[in-house]
């Protein structure tokens, strides 16, 4: 079974990322094999619209589960119609949330956690 | 002729310069309040309202049973307003409409290789159409909720009359709102204050016109308040002080209670009629 995780860097030892939408990495692993995928996000710097555009990528990647910080309304409700669960509230490497993952208990969210335009960085 | 009045930073004066300009020009004025988020001038020019009018944008519709799920009209949007999920293992596939982003631009229906997607009108807010004395008043407002003004500030546009002098206020920042309501301008005023964050937001502003080739002064408002880098930035760059209107606190009281600045000082009108007439010499530039 393939779960994907958001993730600030392209390997099992990065950080989870707290967004969805416009995380850096969405880690795309097996929990069996521990083997996995890396996709670059596209959508760090979309004007609007990241969060659909995200969900409607990670719907195409056959995953049962999303595993993230937060996930926004247009995310959500684009990963829900792709039968997609997301469960928010996930921190730590990537590996540790696919052992917590793996270990059961994770309860998949009913809804968005956080409003739209939660993953807008800062301007620097 | 059209002026519109813009500013960069919010709560610079854009208004008290547009109401009061409007009040002390001699000729036929239409007045625009452009600032469909949150528009104002009303409070002071104080319009009949003879009309008001629905503003709709039209968004797509899918029928489900001709829908290919192919993706074409989520990849040809610009918006990201559409999110199409292809059907696997014999189960059908879902398309989501996100209408609050969508932009009306009609994209999707003209690309859909199954004739699948129709447009239908959304309302997104109104205009207001009236008179203050011979001054024609026309605004508009967006409805709570909604997040694109340039619909409704095309739609107030489309009432400009050209045989008039045509004086527009602006909403603030220099975003699309900004652009579509000075687009066209034959002169733009930039009513700015001589602070730090003035300077910042009014530097933005005339890069958008220059962008724009629109011609543009400045009013420096609470012009005694602040610093002197506004007025080195406007000589170093050319740009024409067109107005100073110092801090004064019988000002400010008229504005909140919605006076215009020529109703309670009205030797100011002089300084306004001055302004429209510098406003004219300026515009070859």
């Amino acid at each position: 079974m393939k779960v994907c995780v958001t993730s600030e860097g392209d390997k099992l030892e990065s950080r989870v990322d707290p967004r969805f939408g416009r995380c850096q990495y969405f880690v795309i692993v097996d929990t069996e094999t521990l083997q996995f995928d890396v996709v670059k996000n596209p959508n760090i710097d979309a004007a609007g619209g990241a969060g659909i555009q995200s969900g409607q990528l990670i719907a195409e990647k056959n995953v049962k589960s999303v595993l993230t910080g937060n996930v926004g309304p247009n995310a959500f409700q684009t990963l829900q119609a792709a039968g997609v669960e997301v469960i928010t509230g996930i921190s730590g490497t990537v590996k540790e949330a696919v052992e917590k993952y793996k270990k059961g208990g994770l309860k998949p969210t009913g809804g968005p956690s956080v409003g739209s335009k939660f993953g807008i960085p800062p301007k620097k | 002729m059209i002026i519109s009045i813009a500013s960069g930073k919010g709560g610079t004066g854009k208004t008290t310069v547009a109401t009061s300009l409007a009040l002390s020009i001699n000729e036929e004025v239409q007045f625009l309040d452009c600032d469909a988020e949150e528009p104002n001038a009303h409070i002071f020019l104080k319009p009949r309202i003879g009309e008001t009018k629905k503003v709709y944008i039209p968004v797509p519709v899918v029928d489900t049973e001709r829908c290919a799920y192919c993706g074409r009209c989520r990849e040809v949007c610009a918006y990201n307003a559409i999110a199409v999920v292809k059907g696997s293992d014999g189960k059908k596939g879902s398309i989501l409409v996100f209408s609050n982003l969508c932009h009306g631009c009609g994209s999707c229906a003209y690309f859909c290789p199954e004739n699948a997607i129709k447009e239908v009108s959304r309302e997104i807010g109104e205009i207001e159409i009236g008179t203050v004395g011979e001054m024609q008043f026309i605004h508009g407002r967006l409805s709570i909720g909604e997040a694109m003004a340039p619909p409704i500030i095309r739609q107030i546009k489309k009432y400009i009359d050209k045989t008039r002098t045509v004086i527009i206020d602006a909403p603030p920042g220099t975003s699309c709102p900004v652009v579509e309501t000075v687009k066209k301008s034959d002169f733009c005023v930039l009513v700015t204050e001589p602070t730090p964050f003035g300077l910042n937001d009014l530097t933005l502003a005339v890069e958008v016109l220059k962008k724009l080739k629109i011609p543009f002064g400045i009013v420096i408002n609470r012009s005694d308040l602040g610093d002197k880098r506004t007025d080195e930035y406007c000589k170093k760059n050319d740009i024409p002080v067109l107005m100073r209107i110092p801090f004064r606190r019988e000002i400010a009281v008229a504005y909140s209670k919605g006076e215009p600045i020529v109703k309670i000082f009205p030797e100011y009108k002089k300084d306004f009629g001055d302004l429209f007439r510098k406003i004219k010499d300026e515009k070859p530039r």
